[in-house]
């Protein structure tokens, strides 16, 4: 495998923000909630508050490095469960066919049917707001894709020499699937998830943002420009670091995503330099 | 062609009836009751005796099944319910609101249009160039960018700084007020575009086809017309009606950041208040939307391409 | 004696990758004359293909024409304007390629893919283009002409797309018909009919085929004359039959004993087809001998 500048640059920006997000607690110079101080409110950015300060004076900087655990964990949990959901139903609506296959197919074409941040919306209306409603609610939105990849994938190694072998050999039907189709069918998987973090961390933003996300006071990057659209005339500190932060690390993200479906594929890589 | 579009539009009803009883479903595993929670919102104390009224008189003590009967009932006469909190009929509140969303949505996927499939052409025409490096990097920034981050950077420099352009709301609907959420909202499918756009014109013209055009004396301008145009153009029609789906979701935020009088930002509204009827409402219209586009998508999708409507 | 239509002299086609040209064609020359077919065979990546993209100006990056002459009609295309060389190609040279399938725009039906020809070259209207390419469509004996014109390429059988590809080809009655494996995607039984057709129309039109193949059978029932290449070189070069009856290239006659012949086994016993190597020693002498037979005599005629 060859990796090219734009998957070095994605995994640099992602290890920045796993570091920041691992290492808030030592390196951030002030508390993200509590070093709350009306008297230091919207500081423009110096040598003590190196991003500013917010309208209740706490340091955007040290919000920041905090705010990355959030945007990891949302990225990271909500994945897993999309991957988990689209695996589980794609390849056993592949290997099985009938109407399992059918029922899965449905239920899919309805999933894309449905724009996906107005289901993580709408899930987000019934949970209510907070961190375990919205790992529940991107998990649950963004599984059709994957689980098409899936199948697809299953049906054409369905067909495959050593996967009929098994059969032969009276191996289990989850047997094989674990064994002979799932490890091959990591690798467009994985992209799937690298992308679907980008994607994650934008909707965590944009519903944090409306206030049905992660509450105040704390520090989601998203939550954070919820006041910024006041304070932005006054202290536009306030709007451009949080925004920068999500615009890396997704950037990051996806940039990785790129560059690992580039390396499975090299067909893809000469047609998108 | 007429028989494969009616066809293709009778496949929507049971796809948004699928949907309507998904919403459904969703909504009554809501943990505690809706008037609780519709006041538990508010200052005051939730009063029993007012919680049981209100209760009964949204219908919420039927049980469940019957409760189902009477919304697909309901839903089968295009009733959407009634606003707990307002009392107003939804299919109005929605009326009210459907224009302005429309618009907003319809000017940011022609801007993105507009500008991102000439930049992904050109791009593709000459790799390598100056022009193709700036379009890609800004494709994929455009992709990694919160929306309504740029939209809140774009009202600061272009509606407080320089004064420009009205900073948010409707005003009386001139092209003004629309400029800024549009070109928000059309950032990510522009970007989008671009980039599919380069690389299925790219495809075309490493295909066989194009040698044969050129083994013809065509100069390189008309096989572009007459040969990558129209075959490229599947790709993009193709994306077009994708990305209405997600410009609709992110519509709902950047109604909000403008404070435009959209349904997407009844939508939020209504889910901060728990105002289900009026969310079931919109959510099912939104992805009414999203179902019609896409048949138009697909139909547009066979009037191009001849092997389509074969199957 | 008649002058060559084309005069192909020491050619060279060179891959440019980073700073460094691999040679891909060694001083490649040979003449076809007017009404003539020349076959050109060879392996796989002998440099046959190259030779004829070299010809019609159509090699892309990172290949292309780092010396030597074309001369058609005397006239070098080497030194050929854009525009001129635009105005000559489809019109005086025209070209089949391998792949029907492909070769056509599956968006746009043959009859305007065909009218397109007229369009360009003729300065014709779309409407008097189409109708021409309806009857372009029935010099190829293509049945209901009316109605297949309004066909897309993906509802014609592998057949019928590369007589659409003939059809075109030779709308402007070009001087030269480049065919590049024309037969080879076909099912064994379109083949023949396909062969005979170009072979008949080229006739009637004396139009000059440049013919490539890696069958030596297709060549044999087509050309008056051929060249073999091998490794971007032409190793050898005579008349048809005389090549066949003899081959002097120590390649050739590899060429020549990996091919199965009807009645072998009847004539000589169990007799093994021989792969190439078996035959030639080493393969890097191979490029250094070269036997050209002299130039054929009158117009090409055997």
């Amino acid at each position: 495998m060859r990796f090219g500048f734009n998957f070095m640059l994605g995994a640099t920006l992602t290890a920045l923000v796993i570091l920041a997000g691992i290492l808030a607690p030592w390196i951030a110079p002030f508390d993200p909630v509590l070093d709350a101080d009306l008297m230091n409110s919207e500081l423009p950015p110096d040598a003590t508050f190196w991003f500013g300060t917010d309208g209740q004076g706490r340091d955007v900087y040290s919000r920041i490095l905090y705010g990355a655990q959030i945007s990891l964990t949302v990225g990271i949990v909500s994945q897993v469960i999309n991957s988990i959901i689209g695996v589980t139903l794609g390849m056993t609506a592949g290997y099985w066919g009938g109407w399992w296959d059918d029922l899965v197919n449905g239920l899919t074409n309805v999933m894309l049917a449905i724009p996906s941040l107005i289901f993580a919306l709408a899930v987000m209306a019934v949970l209510g707001p907070g961190l375990p409603s919205l790992l529940i609610a991107l998990g649950l939105t963004n599984w059709s894709w994957t689980c098409r990849i899936a199948r697809s994938s299953t049906l054409s190694l369905k067909s495959q020499g050593y996967v009929q072998a098994a059969q032969t050999l009276g191996y289990g039907d989850l047997r094989i699937m674990f064994t002979q189709i799932l490890p091959n069918m990591m690798g467009p998987i994985l992209v799937m998830a690298t992308l679907g973090m980008g994607s994650a961390v934008l909707s965590e933003a944009a519903l944090s943002f409306l206030g049905l996300g992660i509450q105040p006071p704390f520090p989601s990057w998203g939550s954070m420009l919820t006041d910024a659209r006041q304070l932005i005339q006054m202290a536009p500190w306030v709007a451009v670091f949080p925004g920068l932060a999500i615009f890396l690390s997704v950037l990051g993200f996806n940039l990785l995503g790129d560059g690992l479906r580039d390396s499975l594929d090299p067909h893809m890589r000469t047609r998108n330099p | 062609m007429l028989r494969f579009a009616l066809r293709r539009n009778l496949q929507i009803v049971p796809t948004v009836i699928v949907v309507a009883l998904l919403i459904f479903v969703i909504f009554s595993v809501v943990p505690g009751s809706f008037a609780a929670s519709l006041f538990a919102d508010g200052k005051r104390a939730a009063d029993p005796q007012m919680m049981a009224r209100l209760t009964q008189e949204l219908g919420l003590d039927k049980p469940l099944m019957e409760r189902f009967v009477t919304y697909v009932t309901d839903l089968a006469r295009f009733d959407l319910g009634t606003s707990f909190r307002t009392r107003q009929p939804v299919i109005d509140l929605i009326n009210d609101r459907m224009w302005a969303s429309l618009q907003l949505a319809i000017a940011a996927m022609v801007f993105a249009v507009l500008v991102g499939v000439p930049l992904g052409f050109l791009a593709a025409l000459r790799p390598g160039s100056v022009l193709d490096t700036v379009t890609m990097i800004g494709a994929v920034s455009g992709l990694s960018m919160p929306q309504f981050w740029l939209g809140l950077l774009m009202m600061y420099v272009f509606a407080l700084q320089l004064n420009w352009l009205p900073s948010f709301g409707y005003g009386d609907g001139s092209l003004q007020n629309l400029i800024l959420p549009a070109v928000t909202l059309g950032v990510t499918p522009l970007a989008l575009l671009a980039r599919t756009t380069r690389a299925g014109v790219l495809d075309v013209l490493n295909a066989d086809f194009i040698r044969t055009a050129h083994s013809k004396g065509m100069s390189e301008a008309k096989v572009v017309r007459w040969h990558v145009a129209r075959n490229a153009l599947v790709l993009i029609v193709t994306t077009v009606g994708l990305q209405f789906g997600s410009l609709i979701g992110q519509a709902v935020v950047i109604e909000k950041l403008f404070a435009w009088p959209g349904i997407g930002s009844l939508l939020v509204d209504s889910v901060a208040i728990r105002d289900i009827p009026v969310v079931q409402g919109t959510i099912l219209v939104i992805v009414l939307w999203f179902l019609i586009i896409n048949t138009a998508v697909d139909l547009i999708y066979a009037a191009i391409d001849p092997r389509i409507k074969q199957e | 004696m008649t002058a060559p239509l084309l005069d192909v002299r020491g050619l060279k086609v060179a891959a440019r990758l980073g700073d460094r040209a691999h040679p891909i064609l060694k001083e490649v020359s040979f003449q076809i004359m007017p009404g003539e077919a020349y076959g050109l065979v060879g392996e796989s990546g002998s440099g046959k293909s190259v030779t004829s993209l070299a010809v019609m100006g159509l090699l892309k990056k990172p290949l292309r024409v780092a010396g030597g002459e074309i001369l058609f009609k005397g006239q070098d295309l080497l030194q050929l304007s854009k525009r001129e060389m635009r105005r000559l190609r489809g019109n005086r040279v025209a070209m089949i390629f391998q792949e029907p399938m492909t070769a056509l725009n599956p968006l746009s039906t043959v009859g305007r893919q065909i009218a397109e020809m007229f369009v360009l070259h003729q300065g014709k209207g779309w409407d008097e283009a189409q109708r021409l390419a309806v009857d372009a469509l029935a010099s190829v004996r293509v049945p209901n002409p009316d109605r297949r014109a309004r066909n897309f390429p993906h509802q014609m059988s592998g057949g019928l797309r590369q007589r659409v590809m003939i059809a075109m080809a030779l709308a402007c009655n070009p001087d030269l018909l480049i065919a590049d494996e024309p037969t080879t995607a076909l099912d064994v039984t379109v083949q023949a009919e396909v062969l005979r057709l170009i072979k008949e129309l080229c006739a009637e039109r004396g139009t000059a085929v440049l013919f490539i193949s890696h069958d030596l059978g297709v060549i044999a029932s087509t050309c008056q004359r051929v060249g073999v290449m091998y490794s971007g070189c032409l190793v050898e070069e005579n008349e048809t039959q005389a090549l066949f009856g003899d081959p002097r290239h120590e390649y050739t006659r590899g060429l020549l004993g990996a091919l199965p012949r009807l009645g072998s086994r009847s004539q000589h016993g169990r007799q093994r087809l021989v792969d190439i190597d078996s035959i030639i020693s080493d393969r890097s002498k191979l490029t250094e001998t070269r036997f050209i037979a002299p130039r054929a005599a009158e117009g090409g005629q055997p």
